[in-house]
C-alpha cells in the first residue's frame, strides 16, 4: 500500500519580499531574500537546508541560490514546469522529498520581475512559430488573457455565467486585499460600477478580470512533521498534494480536446481528494489560482465545491468573501489584488490561515485548499492545522 | 516576427507543413490517421487512439460553426494593434465537432480581421473557410456561411 504524504510533511517557514513594479533587485536577489527570510522564520539555519524545489521558469538556478544563501550540501533538487501550474507542485515535490528521506529540509520558492514589460513571454516573439502557437498566434490570439477569454465566453454561453459572477470574484479578492498592508491594492477599493465600466482587454474579460503585474519573491521551508514540532512556528501540515492534466490537454489553448471546459484541475482534484482524509465540504477557506477571474468558477467546479456549470452562481451572495462567505477565497487578495507571483503568494496565504495570522483570518480555520494555474498542467495542496 | 508584423507559422515544421501547403493551394486539409481513419487537430506524429504513425492529409469540407469568440483589445503587438479591437473565433468543424480551429472572422475573403462587427457574432453561427495571403503564408479565415454561399 502506498505511503501517502498525509500530514507527514509540514511548512515551517515563510518569507517574502515587498511587492512592486520595477524593483531594482535582480530576480536572483529577490529569491535569496525571500528564502533567507523563510529560513529565519522557521528558526533554522541556511546550512540546515538540503533540498530545493523550484519552478522550471525560475531564472536563478539552484547552485546560485545555494551559493548566495549559504545552504548546506544539497541532496534533492527538482523543477516543476508550466509556469503558474508549478507552485503547489514545487511544494509537493519538496514534501515528497522530505517524507521519503531524500532530504531533511527543503525550500520551494518563486521570484519574478513580471512588471518589467520585457519579461512578458508573449511579447518575446520568435520569427516563425512551430508547435502549438502556430494554431492560434497568427490569428491574433496573442496573450494568455486572449486564450482564456475564448474559454470564458464558451463557459458563459454553456452555463449562463455572467459578468456579474466574474465581478463577484474580482470584488471579493479586492476587499481582502484592502485589509492586507502587503497587497498591491491595499489602499484601492473597487466598486461593481468601476468593474462594469472598465476597459476591455479581451472580451468578455475586462481589466479587472486580469491579475496584476508584480515584481517580488516568496519562499516556504518544508520538513518532516515530526521535526517541525520542535521549530519556531506552529507547523502547517501538508495533508494532500496532487498534480494533474487531462486527456489531450494543450497548454493554455486547450480547445482541441473533447471538453475544453474540463480543465487540468479535474484530473488534479481527483488525485488530491483520493489522497486526502477530508473533502471539499471540510475545507475552511481556499486560495484559488486567479490569473484571470473565470479560472475561479472553473476551479470551484473542478475541486468539487459545486456541480459543473454552477461555479458562476456559487460566487453569489458574497460566498467568496471574508468573514461571512461559505468559502472565503484568496483572503490576502490573490493574484488579482495582492500580487501576481505565479500564484506562489497563494501558498503563503494558506499557511497564514492555518497559523491564524491572515489579515482576513477565517475563524477556527482548520484546513485550506491551495491551487495552482488552471489552464496549464497544474497542482494543488490541502493544508491543515497541526 | 515577419515583415508583415504578423506572427506566421514555420513552414518547415515537418508536423504541420502539409497543412500550410494545402492552404497555399486554397484547401483546408487535416491530418488523418492511416491506421484508424480518425482526423486529428493539431497534427502530431502518433495517433492517440491506435498509436499508428502513418497519416494522410485529406481535404475537409471547410464548414463548421462558431464554438466561441473573443474580441481582442490592446495592448498588442503593433501589427495586430492596428486592427484592434478584432474578433478571434474558435470554429468546430462539421466533420466532427471535436475538431476545432482558431481563426479570424472576415466579411470578405481578403477583408481585414476587424471587418465583422463583434455585436453580430454568435456562438453556433455556421461559417465557411476562405483563405487570405499574409506574407508567404495563406491563412485560413472564416466567413459567415450565409454571406459566403
Amino acid at each position: 500500500m502506498a505511503q501517502l504524504i498525509q500530514d507527514r510533511a509540514a511548512i515551517v517557514g515563510i518569507g517574502q519580499t515587498a511587492f512592486g513594479k520595477g524593483l531594482p533587485e535582480s530576480e536572483l536577489s529577490l529569491a535569496c531574500q525571500a528564502i533567507s527570510a523563510a529560513i529565519d522564520d522557521a528558526g533554522l539555519r541556511p546550512a540546515d537546508v538540503d533540498g530545493l524545489a523550484m519552478f522550471s521558469m525560475e531564472n536563478g538556478r539552484e547552485v546560485e541560490i545555494a551559493r548566495n544563501v549559504g545552504l548546506g550540501e544539497i541532496t534533492y533538487f527538482g523543477e516543476v514546469g508550466y509556469g503558474g501550474g508549478a507552485g503547489c507542485g514545487a511544494v509537493g515535490h519538496a514534501a515528497m522529498a522530505v517524507v521519503t528521506g531524500q532530504c531533511e529540509v527543503a525550500v520551494a520558492w518563486r521570484a519574478r520581475k513580471r512588471a518589467d514589460k520585457g519579461s512578458r513571454p508573449w511579447a518575446n516573439v520568435a520569427a516563425r512559430l512551430g508547435g502549438a502557437p502556430q494554431w492560434s498566434r497568427p490569428f491574433g490570439l496573442l496573450r494568455p488573457v486572449d486564450e482564456i477569454a475564448l474559454l470564458a465566453r464558451r463557459y458563459m454561453h454553456e452555463y449562463g455565467a455572467t459578468r456579474d459572477h466574474l465581478a463577484n470574484v474580482a470584488l471579493a479578492f479586492r476587499k481582502h486585499a484592502n485589509r492586507n498592508p502587503a497587497a498591491t491594492m491595499y489602499e484601492k477599493p473597487l466598486t461593481r460600477a468601476q468593474y462594469m465600466n472598465a476597459r476591455w482587454i479581451s472580451e468578455p474579460l475586462c481589466l479587472f478580470d486580469n491579475c496584476l503585474e508584480t515584481d517580488g519573491a516568496l519562499a516556504v521551508v518544508i520538513t518532516r512533521a515530526s521535526r517541525a514540532r520542535d521549530l519556531a512556528q506552529p507547523p502547517v501540515l501538508i495533508h494532500s498534494f496532487a498534480q494533474g492534466f487531462g486527456r489531450q490537454h494543450q497548454v493554455m489553448t486547450n480547445y482541441f480536446c473533447d471538453d475544453p471546459l474540463l480543465g487540468p484541475g479535474w484530473a488534479c482534484a481527483k488525485r488530491l481528494w483520493a489522497n486526502s482524509e477530508i473533502g471539499p465540504r471540510d475545507i475552511s477557506c481556499a486560495q484559488l489560482y486567479d490569473a484571470f477571474s473565470p479560472l475561479v468558477p472553473l476551479s470551484l467546479e473542478a475541486y468539487g465545491f459545486c456541480d459543473r456549470g454552477e461555479g458562476g452562481s456559487f460566487t453569489d451572495d458574497g460566498a467568496l468573501e471574508w468573514p461571512h462567505g461559505r468559502l472565503p477565497t484568496n483572503t490576502a487578495g490573490g493574484g488579482m489584488s495582492e500580487a501576481y507571483v505565479h500564484g506562489f503568494n497563494l501558498v503563503l496565504e494558506g499557511v497564514r490561515q492555518m497559523r491564524g495570522t491572515s489579515t482576513a483570518q477565517v475563524e477556527r480555520a482548520s484546513s485550506c485548499l491551495v491551487t495552482s494555474g488552471e489552464g496549464v498542467p497544474t497542482s494543488a495542496l490541502v493544508l491543515r492545522r497541526d | 516576427m515577419t515583415e508583415s508584423g504578423f506572427l506566421l507559422p514555420d513552414l518547415q515544421d515537418p508536423e504541420s507543413a502539409p497543412f500550410w501547403e494545402a492552404t497555399a493551394r486554397g484547401e483546408l486539409c487535416l491530418q488523418r490517421c492511416s491506421g484508424c481513419g480518425r482526423l486529428r487537430m493539431p497534427p502530431r506524429p502518433m495517433c492517440p487512439h491506435c498509436r499508428s504513425t502513418a497519416n494522410e492529409w485529406p481535404a475537409v469540407s471547410g464548414r463548421g460553426r462558431i464554438w466561441s469568440f473573443a474580441v481582442v483589445h490592446p495592448p498588442l503587438l503593433p501589427a495586430y494593434a492596428e486592427f484592434a479591437p478584432y474578433p478571434v473565433v474558435v470554429v468546430e468543424l462539421d466533420e466532427d465537432p471535436g475538431l476545432r480551429l482558431v481563426g479570424n472572422l472576415v466579411a470578405t475573403p481578403e477583408g481585414p480581421i476587424n471587418g465583422v462587427d463583434p455585436a453580430t457574432i454568435h456562438i453556433g453561427t455556421p461559417v465557411r473557410v476562405v483563405f487570405a495571403r499574409v506574407g508567404d503564408v495563406s491563412l485560413p479565415r472564416w466567413m459567415s456561411a450565409a454571406a459566403a454561399d
